[in-house]
């Protein structure tokens, strides 16, 4: 399997990553070299294996519902590289036509 | 009615076909994934945790009464529960989810697979919609777009539970396929009634608790394969459900009649100019790059939960309608009962104690109803109880007050809570029923009236209306009307 540079550019796109032709041209052949070297794992015989999502034998942790305070509003958008009094605030990410 | 007729002609050799995504946010007390208020509303970011806001290093554990939720959910849509189920990582970016991606189920083991709700159509037909899959997943925080530039966010919501419940729409599986904007209507109604019966959801469309995405494709009538479908968001009323999915059928079809291409996409319904435009290409599926959900551990169902769950259900709003059937009420009458748990809990509790189910529905359909949409108050909310209204009821068929009066009394009683006795003594509205008061009245009325009592006498039954009425105008309405007949009529005659 190998990416061509339009499936670079369409990952960039729901990425939110704007790439030039250079990034794309480079990163695609950055991708590439990574994507092998992983398909190396196709090499493996795993006919017997059963498929593994998880690695731990533990099932059925929940916690009982009740509400607790969460934390003050100041801690919640401390983080925030940009907020207002209130809210987060972010670039305008409207649903356009294209998506992006 | 007309509007469906317009779809009909215009569809000519055109089908529909609907397919429903509802959302549908659980009444849990906190979050899915943490301890924060699930509650709604709330000043923007108050209830906000590291887990619903995607810190590094927060763990999320599963809601207990959530999942519950689902499988009683499920239960009663006639699904069947998978023994084993786990969560999803469905990854976008987008500032809606704080994480990037959304925790959800996909794949062949949601909670619930393969249920169905039977609905009835207009044409008095009955359809089984079959039900592909019932599955929980978390909402996403609220973008408010304050600017030309900027948006804000507010992630109180992100995190709260909610349950996704999608239709089949594939015809192998043996169900029938919604086929317009009215069966698509029904369908919501009969789901909302049967979540909010359970309780598991509060149904409120206008505040996005109960939210409906139907994706709607058109084909000549017949075809085997599906026409390009599109999927409609902002339907904010059963109204706006009904209005954006008729448009939606009417412009595929002239889309595809004058030569176009309908495009796979979301589109907006726009209720003010009652038009769907374009919002978002889709992304299509595999680029959400769903994976098993590393941080959080599957759950597996004992068959002994799963009946505990399925008979522990409450009698669902279908068993309630045959039930109210049986008692003599319409089928109309009942399935407008039954479409809200607390107006049928409210009817049946009035209709023990009175005991003529006949009349309380009508009070309940009728008077009830309007000042209940007038006032936008909840049943529980509103001055009468079952007892007074039963107790009301009772004083029209004593005739101590009037059937007329009853309606302003009723209506009193509605915004004070006051007794239909108390409110009757009170005003001295009781109904007069004594024919000496009686008679006064109606010799006065005929000796002022000289010339209709004649039209009357002369043959013209229809001017014995227009006396009732000036003795009903001369005691304030309170005149017992039959007896108010009976005299007139006996006074007429014996002036001859």
């Amino acid at each position: 399997m190998k990416l061509s540079v339009e499936e670079v550019s369409n990952v960039a796109v729901l990425a939110r990553l704007a790439l030039c032709e250079e990034e794309k041209q480079r990163l695609t052949g950055h991708l590439n070299e990574i994507i092998e070297h992983f398909s190396r794992l196709q090499d493996l015989d795993t006919a017997d294996v059963e498929p593994t999502d998880r690695v731990l034998p533990v099932v059925n942790v929940y916690r009982e519902d009740g509400a607790r305070p969460g934390l003050p509003r100041e801690a919640v958008l401390a983080g925030a590289p940009e907020a207002s009094d209130c809210a987060f605030i972010v670039p305008r990410v409207v649903d356009t036509a294209d998506g992006k | 009615m007309t509007s469906d007729t317009q779809t009909m002609a215009q569809a000519g050799p055109y089908e529909a076909v609907i397919g429903m995504e509802v959302h549908a946010e659980l009444l849990t007390e906190s979050k899915m994934f943490c301890a924060c208020s699930a509650e709604f509303g709330g000043e923007p970011n108050t209830r906000c945790c590291p887990v619903c806001l995607g810190l590094p290093g927060s763990l999320p554990v599963a809601n207990r009464k959530a999942v519950e939720f689902v499988v009683k959910a499920a239960s009663a849509l006639n699904c069947r529960i998978n023994r084993a189920t786990f969560f999803h990582r469905k990854n976008y970016f987008y500032p809606d989810l704080p994480k990037a991606y959304q925790v959800t189920q996909y794949g062949d083991t949601p909670i619930g697979i393969h249920g169905w709700i039977q609905i009835e159509t207009p044409e008095g037909g009955v359809k089984r919609i079959g039900i592909r899959r019932v599955h929980l997943e978390e909402d996403t925080g609220k973008l408010m777009h304050v600017s030309p530039l900027t948006s804000e966010v507010d992630y109180n919501r992100s995190g709260v539970p909610l349950m996704e419940i999608v239709t089949e729409h594939d015809p192998r599986a043996g169900f029938d396929q919604i086929n317009t904007a009215a069966e698509a209507r029904e369908y919501l109604v009969q789901l909302r009634a049967i979540l909010t019966c359970l309780g598991v959801c509060d149904g409120k469309m206008e505040e996005g608790s109960l939210r409906c995405e139907p994706n709607i494709s058109v084909r000549p009538a017949g075809s085997a394969t599906y026409g390009t479908r599109t999927e409609l968001k902002n339907l904010n009323s059963f109204r706006a459900v009904f209005r954006g999915i008729e448009y939606e059928v009417r412009r595929q079809i002239e889309t595809i009649t004058s030569g176009g291409k309908v495009v796979h996409e979301t589109r907006r319904w726009d209720d003010e100019n009652g038009v769907t435009a374009t919002m978002r290409g889709k992304e299509l599926e595999q680029e959400y790059r769903y994976f098993p959900e590393p941080d959080l551990l599957p759950f597996t169902f004992e068959e002994s939960y799963i009946e505990a769950v399925r008979g522990g259900l409450p009698e669902l709003p279908s068993q309630k309608k045959l039930r109210f059937c049986e008692r003599g009420l319409s089928d109309a009458d009942a399935a407008t009962l039954t479409q809200d748990m607390a107006l049928a809990g409210f009817f049946e509790q009035a209709a023990e104690i009175h005991g003529d189910w006949g009349k309380v529905a009508t009070w309940v359909l009728g008077d009830f109803l309007r000042l209940l949409n007038q006032s936008g108050a909840d049943v529980a909310g509103a001055g009468v109880t079952p007892e007074s209204l039963a107790a009301m009821i009772r004083l029209v068929e004593d005739g101590t007050i009037s059937g007329k009066i009853a309606k302003s009394v009723f209506e009193e009683m509605f915004k004070t809570g006051k007794s239909a006795r108390e409110i009757v003594e009170a005003s001295g509205q009781t109904q007069i029923s004594d024919e000496g008061e009686l008679l006064d009245v109606v010799r006065r009325v005929i000796s002022e009236n000289e010339r209709i009592a004649a039209d009357f006498r002369g043959g013209k039954e229809k001017s014995l209306g227009f006396l009732v009425g000036q003795v009903m105008k001369h005691t304030g309405g309170r005149a017992n009307p039959g007896l108010v007949n009976t005299l007139l009529r006996r006074e007429l005659q014996q002036a001859d």
